[in-house]
């Protein structure tokens, strides 16, 4: 990313003004150091001020080597100012900026952490949630960049998904996981799903019926209503039987409930809809990061294993003849 | 307290010229014995075989006293201190301190004479000097010669041990901060880490630069010691004093005359005090601020008097108030119990005891949590309340650990997964524990429950760490 700094100044007068002073406090040191070198000393004498009645200053001369290092240091001055910003706007021969020096450790943070895990961007995301270095690594990221909504243990929250668990909103297999991450997901229910006239009442006996697929206490005339509503109006997304789609609608008949079981609870995701996201951290994270990250989730545990490559089957006994 | 005597004449830095930086004129002092000779030497030996022999000391199978930076642990024989420990450092620099003000307000300048490093170092190196160059008249002679070979070869023997001394003075600092035994094994082929090799030739340039050729400027013109005893002295101070009613006036007579009769007093004006002085000033211009204190001036002073037979004490430790009023030791003990003494004595108790008690009741365990903060609480199976938390647990201690937790506060609380968990010498281990209670328990919102952490293997060893519980 590049930004282009700009000054708020329309004239150039601040930048001449600083290096007239830079120039002029530098020359006074020179000369007052010089001309003051060549000052009579009143050794053992003293200044002839009288503090508090009694309290008086000698005026003894300063060692040589004094004026020396004062000498050391207007050098010092003007070398750095040639090298480094200070004389106005000059930007100095090394041209330091904050920006370089912050861009150039980033560079070197990069490279260590390249060379630390760039092998594991090639293993698939499996094999790299075996690797133990790895996992601990991408414990670290999770507690950094997902622990805040996922929690620390990685179980969720109301409205933020149980990662360890084998119910999968997106998909569990691990490329799926690292897409999730990389590109973040986009979650929308419509309220009151595929009939927009449905009214409280009708929206009750829904609720009930949702309840009743996960075997949740419910009112059965209510349950008997809601049946048929829900096939008119949720059936299309999540399924016949409540099963739910990945990736499209989630399974209503299991025990994961990710904004709450209780009735009034449903009741408001059918009246008001879910809107819910996950950001991508792809451009944020960068590929590597997001790579360890998706094998630290698939390793918590509830990841779809890949399916295992079926073998051809051996050649029939007759073929070989 | 500056002397009311005579304004100081004869100081070393005054030049015909008269500019406003003078020249830096060397001082030669003349080596000296006596009893204060002798003590100055014994705080050399004390402090240096503390400071070059420590780092060598083992202990349980690492170093003694290492102050592991990068690491962050401070390793003092048994004790470990963590970044977290940084208190005691505190309290034990005030405790210096305060022994400073408590030592300087009865004895002057102690520590400058005999203790502080800058003193130390001199005198080795001017003992070095006086071995290779000779002594006072001898050393200025050489100076003044013109460039022979002999004078080359005094010179360069002189510099090869300074540097060799220097180099080991700056070796020896760097192995307190780096395990000295591995330092040694780098040196053949001076293989030393990019910071070691810094440090080493850094401090032993200094070294070099401080005790060799800057020696008494520092104590003139860098250190602020000097600069405020006056308030850190008062008028029952023992400093060192020239008794201008006993050796006043000054001048040279035969040992067999009366010099009373004469009209002297007992100073003989051999000049010696000055001569051996190390910042090259006369006492009996009274007390100054470039005298540090070092009694040199009385041990010459004294074999002065024994050879002509006068009383010693010409020039002795005595303070302003004897001085006026004629005190004898008796006196000048009895006003070294004063108000200024006494409150430093007994502030620096206080503080001694506090930090000791501090040090022997340091814990070995140190537990600190962190509870989640986005997502406060979460409804699990049986309609639990759980909040989620992240325990870092600090095994101070030198031994490995195994330990257990438990938690209370509310109804029906438990903890959820991981109970125990194994925790390595020395080192953070960090995990995360689920707490569950009902939901019922407790108020909606905060409440205070703890956390107790206990070592398998020593039952003194444990924590109650107070925290929350949300219920939403």
């Amino acid at each position: 990313m590049d930004f282009k700094i700009t000054s708020d100044f329309v004239s150039n007068f601040w930048n001449l003004w600083v290096m007239v002073l830079v120039f002029g406090s530098i020359l006074f040191c020179v000369v007052l150091l010089w001309s003051q070198s060549k000052a009579p000393n009143n050794a053992g004498q003293t200044t002839g001020h009288v503090w508090d009645e009694t309290l008086e200053e000698y005026s003894n001369p300063l060692p040589n080597w004094w004026r020396w290092m004062f000498y050391l240091t207007i050098i010092f001055a003007i070398v750095y100012l040639a090298l480094y910003p200070g004389f106005g706007n000059n930007p100095g021969k090394y041209g330091w900026t904050m920006r370089g020096q912050y861009e150039a450790e980033k560079a070197v943070a990069e490279e260590q952490f390249n060379q630390a895990y760039g092998p594991q961007l090639k293993m698939d995301v499996a094999a790299v949630a075996a690797d133990p270095k790895a996992k601990e690594a991408g414990q670290r990221l999770f507690l950094t960049y997902c622990a805040q909504c996922h929690g620390a243990d990685a179980k969720g929250a109301k409205g933020f998904p149980n990662l360890t668990d084998s119910d999968w909103l997106w998909g569990g297999s691990p490329e799926t996981i690292k897409e999730t991450i990389l590109k973040g997901r986009e979650a929308a229910m419509p309220a009151k799903g595929l009939k927009p006239d449905l009214n409280a009442d009708q929206i009750k006996d829904l609720a009930n019926f949702v309840r009743s697929l996960s075997g949740l206490a419910a009112d059965s005339l209510r349950v008997q209503r809601g049946k048929e509503l829900f096939a008119q109006a949720c059936a299309a997304c999540h399924g016949p039987e409540g099963k739910g789609n990945v990736g499209v609608a989630p399974n209503l008949s299991d025990k994961v409930w990710l904004y709450g079981s209780s009735e009034d609870t449903i009741i408001e995701t059918i009246t008001k809809g879910r809107q819910n996201r996950m950001p991508a951290f792809g451009e944020f994270l960068g590929e590597s990061k997001v790579h360890l990250l998706a094998a630290y989730v698939y390793g918590l545990g509830g990841g779809v294993k890949p399916e295992a490559k079926v073998e051809a089957p051996a050649p029939a006994a007759e073929e070989k003849k | 307290m500056s002397s009311s005597q005579s304004k100081p004449e004869d100081k070393p830095q005054e030049t015909a010229g008269g500019s406003l930086y003078a020249a830096h004129k060397k001082v030669y002092p003349r080596s000296v014995s006596g009893v204060f000779a002798t003590w100055r030497w014994v705080a050399v030996w004390l402090t240096q075989l503390v400071f070059y022999g420590m780092c060598w000391l083992p202990w349980n199978g690492r170093q003694a006293v290492l102050f592991d930076l990068v690491e962050r642990k401070f390793y003092i024989f048994g004790l470990v201190f963590w970044p977290q420990d940084v208190f005691f450092l505190a309290i034990l620099l005030i405790i210096c301190a305060y022994a400073l003000f408590l030592v300087t307000a009865i004895g002057g300048r102690l520590w400058c004479g005999y203790a502080c490093p800058q003193t130390v170092y001199t005198e080795v190196f001017m003992w070095i000097e006086c071995l290779i160059e000779g002594d006072r008249n001898a050393r200025m002679k050489l100076d003044q010669s013109e460039f022979s070979g002999s004078k080359m070869i005094r010179r360069s023997a002189k510099y090869l041990c300074w540097g060799v001394l220097s180099l080991w003075t700056g070796f020896t600092l760097v192995g307190y901060f780096t395990p000295i035994k591995t330092l040694l094994q780098q040196v053949p082929t001076l293989n030393f880490g990019p910071w070691e090799f810094f440090w080493i030739f850094f401090y032993g340039a200094f070294a070099y630069l401080m005790a060799g050729h800057l020696r008494e400027q520092v104590c003139k013109y860098m250190c602020p010691y000097a600069r405020f005893q006056g308030v850190m002295f008062d008028p029952d101070t023992l400093v060192i004093t020239y008794d201008v009613e006993r050796g006043e006036p000054r001048g040279a007579r035969s040992k067999k005359t009366d010099y009373r009769a004469q009209g002297f007093g007992t100073c003989v004006d051999c000049g010696l005090c000055v001569a051996v002085c190390p910042t090259g000033i006369d006492i009996r211009n009274g007390l100054q601020y470039e005298c540090i204190g070092c009694a040199a001036c009385i041990d010459a002073c004294d074999q002065v008097m024994d050879k002509m037979s006068y009383p010693r004490g010409l020039i002795r430790y005595t303070t302003e108030h004897a001085m006026e009023k004629h005190w004898g030791w008796r006196e000048i003990l009895g006003h070294i119990v004063r108000p200024r003494v006494v409150i430093y004595t007994s502030i620096l108790l206080l503080i001694i005891i506090g930090f000791v008690w501090g040090l022997a009741t340091k814990p070995s365990l140190r537990v600190d949590i962190i509870r989640d903060r986005a997502s406060l609480a979460r409804e699990v199976d049986d309609g639990l309340i759980e909040n989620v938390y992240r325990l870092q647990i600090m095994n101070v201690s030198e031994n490995p650990q195994k330990y257990v937790l438990a938690v209370d506060g509310l109804e029906g609380i438990s903890l959820d997964g991981a109970t125990s968990i194994d925790v390595a010498p020395a080192t953070t281990q960090a995990m995360t524990i689920q707490v569950r209670a009902p939901a019922e328990a407790g108020k909606k919102g905060s409440n205070p429950i703890y956390l107790d952490v206990k070592s398998t293997t020593d039952e003194k060893i444990s924590v109650h760490e107070k925290t929350t519980f949300i219920q939403p």
